[in-house]
């Protein structure tokens, strides 16, 4: 019996509190994350947005939460109920699926997986399902076309996505996203990878649908894309999903080009801020840039969408990737 | 090693349903999902076995790209359930036909099977201590160092299976108005727009 605690039920026990740890936080990051949208866009647009519940608007996200738990759950007819409810579920998870890798903090992981990029990757690429799944199931026009857009969008950002991965991940010789910060110690691969770091995050937020490549979605043609005929607590795990996925394409920015949990400097004053704090702060800035480009950018029409991405960035990436080689090569500086 | 040897089973058990829902499933949608569930579920047999790498290349490859393109076809398709079912009795010998030669064809491979007697030998000699060396760097050492030219030739072979494709389905069509990028950004405002002083009341002639 004792052997059953100590090989089973305890390491049990620790995986499902160290998931707790990153799902609870992650949560409300997210929930904290619809205000903070609402208000930034609403003060760059000088609005005032929602400051009505709480103080500064704070019990808004808890208020909403409610009003889309009590709200009735519609079934279209013709629809695949199955499908039409995995779809929403599938989103939610595979947004929460990625964490697992990520560290946090020197040491902080749920899984130090060897090929931890990769998994994330994979996992961001799966998104694509939740949407076209919403899109056949709903039967519907306009949630159709919004998924068919949807898996053309995505598929070919993530061709990019990986070339520019692959230029990292040789700098940094290792598919290990601790291996990866640690090798940016002393210069943070946004500064020799620069114009990779800019083509990584519109390819990011084309690949999580955000603006201006918010197509799948795009109010002005497709009433709501594939969510259309989504309501109550399926919607609102769309929702989630979709901010959760931001959360975490922020967080994979921050590891493998802002240095994940490293100090700016090496030095007294900036390394007593512990390293979730660094990590905590660089993934606010990068989702302060999500909305920020939200307020600014007009959509993207659907023919130029596609051309940016096959004809200008899957080139600009080949090349760079091939630089990347080249130098490495020469300077002998590449990882064995 | 009790949880891997069930979580094998419950994967391999759970890829069995899938294949067999992939083919008994009548509605075509429903049968992709059931192939990437089954995909998913290779995928954690070779996480299983210490593969990891092979493992989310076949997520990423398959699932990721592969099986969105199968969806995105099979979507598209305009599929009477009924009417498929008609056909059923019809091609019924035909289909029983290629079963049965398949079926007897299987049995002669593994009737003959033997193992060279070097293959253990082979089996053992190239894979290296996977404590040292990860089995990324082992695939890759396979493929660019001592297989380089071969992995050179297929990546060939799919270029022209890709500029096949392309000829296939490219069509010229005249009289279409394309947007050109590089007119648009040189384009001058002085070229196109004049600034014009209009007398009141008589306006251009």
């Amino acid at each position: 019996m004792a052997e059953f605690w100590t090989d089973f039920a305890w390491p049990g026990i620790w995986i499902v509190l160290k998931i707790l740890l990153f799902v609870i936080p992650v949560a409300l990051t997210m929930a904290f994350l619809t205000l903070a949208e609402r208000r930034i866009i609403g003060a760059m647009q000088l609005r005032i947005g929602p400051n009505v519940i709480g103080p500064f608007g704070l019990l808004q996200p808890f208020a909403d939460a409610v009003k889309l738990l009590f709200k009735e759950t519609v079934i279209p007819t013709g629809a695949s109920p199955v499908v039409f409810f995995l779809a929403p579920m599938v989103t939610f998870s595979l947004s929460l699926l990625g964490w697992a890798v990520i560290p946090v903090s020197a040491g902080w992981y749920i899984s130090n997986l060897n090929v931890g990029v990769l998994y994330l990757f994979a996992i961001s690429s799966l998104g694509v399902y939740g949407i076209v799944m919403a899109g056949w199931a709903s039967n519907s026009r306009y949630a159709f076309l919004g998924a068919m857009r949807s898996a053309a969008q995505m598929v070919s950002y993530e061709v990019s996505i990986g070339f520019v991965m692959i230029s990292v991940l040789l700098t940094a010789g290792s598919l290990n996203l601790t291996k990866v910060v640690e090798a940016q110690e002393g210069m943070w691969f946004f500064i020799p990878h620069f114009p990779m770091f800019i083509l990584f995050f519109i390819s990011v937020l084309a690949e999580t649908n955000r603006h201006p490549f918010d197509l799948p979605e795009a109010e002005s043609e497709l009433v709501a894309g594939f969510m259309t005929e989504y309501s109550s607590m399926s919607f609102a795990l769309f929702f989630l999903g979709e901010y959760i996925n931001m959360i975490a394409m922020s967080a994979l920015v921050t590891t493998l080009f802002l240095g994940g949990w490293l100090a700016p400097f090496n030095f007294i004053p900036f390394t007593w801020v512990p390293g979730i704090v660094w990590f905590a702060m660089k993934i606010a800035f990068c989702l302060f840039v999500f909305i920020w480009v939200r307020a600014t950018l007009p959509r993207y029409r659907y023919d130029q969408l596609m051309r940016l991405g096959w004809k200008v960035f899957l080139p600009l990436s080949l090349v760079w990737l091939i630089l990347t080689a080249g130098f490495l090569v020469y300077t002998g500086k590449l990882a064995n | 090693m009790i949880i891997a040897s069930l979580a094998f089973y419950l994967f391999s058990f759970m890829a069995v349903v899938g294949a067999l829902n992939v083919i008994f499933q009548r509605n075509p949608v429903h049968s992709v999902l059931w192939l990437i569930f089954t995909f998913f579920n290779a995928a954690a047999l070779f996480v299983l076995l210490g593969a990891e790498f092979v493992a989310m290349i076949l997520v990423v490859v398959y699932v990721g790209a592969v099986a969105v393109l199968f969806l995105f076809v099979v979507m598209m398709l305009d599929i009477n359930v009924i009417m498929l079912r008609e056909g059923f009795l019809k091609y019924l010998p035909v289909g029983a036909l290629i079963g049965v030669i398949l079926l007897i064809e299987l049995a002669v491979v593994f009737g003959g099977w033997t193992m060279a007697p070097q293959a253990e030998q082979l089996r053992v000699f190239p894979t290296p201590n996977p404590g040292i060396v990860t089995n990324t760097e082992a695939l890759g050492r396979i493929l660019y160092t001592d297989y380089a030219y071969l992995f050179q030739v297929s990546g060939l072979v799919l270029l022209v299976a890709m500029i096949g494709a392309i000829v296939l389905t490219l069509r010229r069509r005249t009289g279409v108005r394309k947007q050109k990028i590089s007119d648009q950004v040189a384009r001058d405002s002085q070229d196109t727009v004049t600034l014009v002083q209009v007398p009141s009341g008589k306006g251009l002639s």
